[in-house]
């Protein structure tokens, strides 16, 4: 099983050559045949990584020690879910799903792509499967996952114990799916360039990719954060870490894609531009991957340091990135430029969006990069935190959340910023109100936070409004309104949802940012920790065997005045085959908000260290990447997408040729 | 306006926008970004008061100490020089004598060392990079 394993992922490399070199060839001398060996090859490549993959997951299943990746990452002892999961809870096993995706987005888009033009779909695919050869080549030159151990020994070293947690079977798919389902649209902007034309079409085409990629990526990124809170012990849902970022980076440059390619949907213009930031989100993808994978950063993320590797990565890297921006150096002046358009117009407070988004983009992109860079350079040592993303990406972000109501309610071409004001009193004055409710009403509030509050109120009222309005409100009776709302595109309601979303995101960040309260306590049985108006009484430790950890379970009882509201329990375990400790935070949500309870160790007298947070508003922030998710996939079934790509009805009027 | 003077109007925005950004983020890497050192360095070098670093090498054997309720006192040391350092809080899980560590803070007026992060490594078999790279160029680099 496991050689089956090796040799189908040897022969995806050989097909996915196949794939990356005979469609291009036929669309450059007009060969249909040669074009359509594409489409069949890349689902066949599809279908022997999968096998390839499941061979390493059954590897895993069976717990076979004769291979050195299951011993290095797998015991016999681990429960089954975190062997399955375990199976790319590492370097080599994350790279095979990686590709793995890469060849599932190249096989849809054989699947999906009848209504393309045959020369376009042709480039596509070869696009993809250039992108697939690279890095198979990675995986069977340095990072084979199938490589044999003799002898093999009796028992594996397990899993780090930070990933044996549901979060490994959910993180990194959804993130994956996120990053390299913008290899479609980098393929998609590439076959353009190739091609030297570009329309309306062709926008069309991206959309949905773009908006199914960035919808993973948004839950992938959520579920980090949550992951990242829940079992890191200490209660942070976003620490600026150079891998976060490398996230975070082609999430804003996504988002800025998906607002920019509904200009030159809907409006034909910004061309050019969409193309380049369909390259540059791809290419951030792939930066994130050298990032994460190269070694050059240390974090939970880079599980295995091979100079060889990086430099793979590296070369991979360039020749994408580098290729695709010199292809567009040499054909972006053979498209042509786009309508004409007001500032003051739905196409301008989309580019203004687009400019927001970028220089975050790119603010992010240099705190990441810079101390790599200085050590390079200078040799010196530094880290870039938090307080620099403060002082950079905040003042860039809050001005952009703060005219997102106004997008949605301006006109295309010529907008009336006076008349989307006024039909925005109502969201303004509702966010004014809750301004000075938060100043007057709640103890401690600085003006800061009141203000915080406020924008998140207005960005989700904002959006309620855009509803409201399409809807007719308040010119027309409530039935007629709701059959009007139930008429409208869905698209319409994805917009809405993301910008709630957003908005409930914010207000989650505020709450917790302004109004945490923490309380550190050295604590015997018996002792009583308040925080935010509840109680918490430490009723001591038992010690409880888990299948591979041993675990030393605190129990606290919760009330709040008199009412009893039952115990959280918290936890230290200790993983028997590594000898590594980890803390399991009890958690306990109280509304939107909760209050998380970590132990620390234990003190000389018999009292242990407990820390505890209260943590306000926070399940908000999930709570709106979630709706934001949501929202992508309300969009994405949206009928015009649904339909797929324009089919022949709309491509008469719509296709112009570019020259 | 012609389509040249928007064209450029536009790129005249962008550019004050990008000129903007750029000047944000040279004030913030000048005043956030907080450098690294071994205790050895820090003869070297000049610290203003206050002046957040990070802090890093193997926690000295013997010298952990939990004192009252919640601040622990270690010494970090290099095996050349060795630094007091005070912390409030719940150490990782991984915190252990003899092994890597970074602690972010800065000096007292007593010369003790308060932190309020400490890093220590994510699993057994890493590290700190910096840690491990400083170790090495001392040559008491021992990888078990």
């Amino acid at each position: 099983m496991v050689e089956t394993g090796h040799f189908a992922l040897v022969l995806a490399l050989a097909l996915s050559m196949v794939q990356a070199i005979v469609p291009i060839a036929g669309s450059h001398r007009n060969d249909a045949r040669l074009m359509a060996v594409g489409g069949p090859a890349a689902v066949t490549a599809f279908a022997l990584v999968a096998v390839s993959f499941a061979a390493l997951v059954v590897a895993y299943a069976q717990s076979d020690f004769s291979v050195l990746n299951v011993v290095e990452n797998s015991h016999s002892q681990k429960p089954f879910i975190y062997k399955l999961t375990g199976a790319w809870g590492n370097h080599e096993g994350s790279m095979l799903l990686w590709v793995l995706i890469l060849t599932f987005f190249g096989a849809l888009v054989a699947a999906f792509g009848r209504n393309l033009p045959p020369t376009l779909k042709a480039n596509v695919i070869a696009v993809q499967g250039m992108i697939g050869v690279a890095f198979l080549l990675f995986i069977v030159l340095t990072s084979n996952p199938f490589t044999r151990l003799l002898p093999a020994p009796m028992e594996g070293q397990d899993l780090n114990p930070v990933l044996q947690d549901i979060g490994l079977a959910i993180h990194p798919p959804l993130l994956y799916l996120g990053y390299v389902g913008f290899s479609v649209c980098f393929a998609f902007a590439v076959a353009a360039l190739i091609e030297g034309r570009i329309d309306a079409a062709w926008a069309r085409w991206v959309r949905p990719w773009t908006l199914a990629a960035w919808m993973f990526l948004t839950g992938g990124i959520a579920m980090g954060s949550y992951w990242a809170y829940y079992e890191l012990g200490w209660g942070g849902y976003w620490f600026w870490d150079p891998v976060e970022n490398a996230s975070f980076m082609p999430w804003l440059a996504g988002t800025a894609l998906l607002h920019s390619a509904i200009v030159m949907e809907k409006r034909s213009a910004l061309k050019i531009w969409t193309l380049l930031l369909a390259i540059l989100t791809f290419s951030l993808s792939l930066l994130g991957t050298f990032l994460v994978r190269s070694g050059v950063l240390t974090s939970v993320h880079a599980f295995a340091t091979d100079p060889t590797r990086g430099v793979f990565i590296l070369g991979i890297l360039v020749i994408f990135i580098g290729g695709s921006l010199t292809l567009f150096a040499l054909r972006a002046q053979s498209l042509t430029a786009g309508g004409l358009f007001q500032p003051i117009s739905r196409e301008g407070a989309l580019v203004l969006n687009n400019l927001f988004l970028t220089t975050a983009t790119a603010t992010v992109f240099v705190g990441t990069l810079y101390p790599l860079f200085v050590e390079a350079v200078f040799g010196d040592k530094i880290s870039v935190g938090a307080p620099f993303f403060n002082l950079t990406f905040g003042p860039l972000m809050l001005p952009l959340l703060a005219i997102v109501p106004f997008g949605p309610l301006l006109a295309w071409k010529r907008g009336d910023l006076a008349g989307a004001g006024q039909r925005l009193l109502a969201a303004f004055g509702a966010a004014l109100l809750t301004v000075l409710a938060v100043l007057l009403f709640v103890d401690s509030a600085s003006v800061l936070a009141a203000l915080g509050t406020g924008l998140a109120v207005w960005v989700m009222l904002g959006a309620v409004t855009d509803l409201a309005l399409k809807a007719g409100w308040p010119r027309v009776s409530a039935a007629v309104g709701v059959r009007r709302l139930a008429g409208l595109p869905r698209s319409v309601f994805g917009t809405a949802l993301a910008h709630f979303g957003l908005g409930v995101t914010l207000l989650g960040i505020v709450g917790v940012g302004a109004f945490e309260q923490e309380a550190i306590h050295s604590s015997k049985p018996g002792d009583r920790i308040e925080i935010a108006g509840y109680a918490l009484t430490f009723q001591g430790i038992n010690q409880v065997a888990g299948p591979n950890y041993v675990e030393d379970q605190g129990h606290f009882a919760l009330s709040r005045g008199d009412a009893a509201l039952g115990t959280i329990m918290s936890s230290k375990r200790l993983y028997t085959a590594r000898g590594m400790p980890t803390t399991e935070a009890g958690i306990r949500t109280l509304g939107v908000s909760q209050l998380y309870v970590s132990l620390g160790d234990p003190g000389e007298d018999g009292s242990i260290v407990v820390r505890v947070w209260w943590k306000p508003l926070v399940t908000l922030i999930w709570g709106g990447a979630l709706a934001m998710m949501i929202a992508g996939a309300i969009s994405l079934s949206d009928r015009r997408l649904r339909v797929g790509a324009p089919s022949k009805r709309w491509k008469q009027p719509t296709v112009v040729a570019a020259e | 306006m012609t389509r040249k003077q928007k064209r450029l109007a536009v790129i005249g925005g962008g550019i004050g926008f990008l000129a903007l950004a750029t000047a944000l983020v040279f004030v913030a890497l000048g005043q956030q970004a907080s450098y690294f050192f071994m205790p050895a360095d820090l003869k070297a070098a000049t610290l203003a008061p206050g002046q957040r670093i990070r802090l890093g090498g193997l926690v000295e054997k013997g010298t952990v100490v939990r004192g009252q309720g919640t601040e622990v006192t270690f010494a970090v040391t290099d095996t050349e020089e060795s630094v007091k350092v005070v912390y409030a809080g719940i150490l990782p899980d991984l915190f252990r004598e003899e092994q890597g560590v970074i602690t972010e803070g800065s000096f007292g007026t007593d010369g003790v060392f308060r932190a309020d992060s400490v890093l220590a490594k994510h699993d057994e078999t890493y590290m700190p990079k910096e840690v491990a790279d400083g170790l090495k160029e001392k040559g008491v680099w021992n990888p078990n």
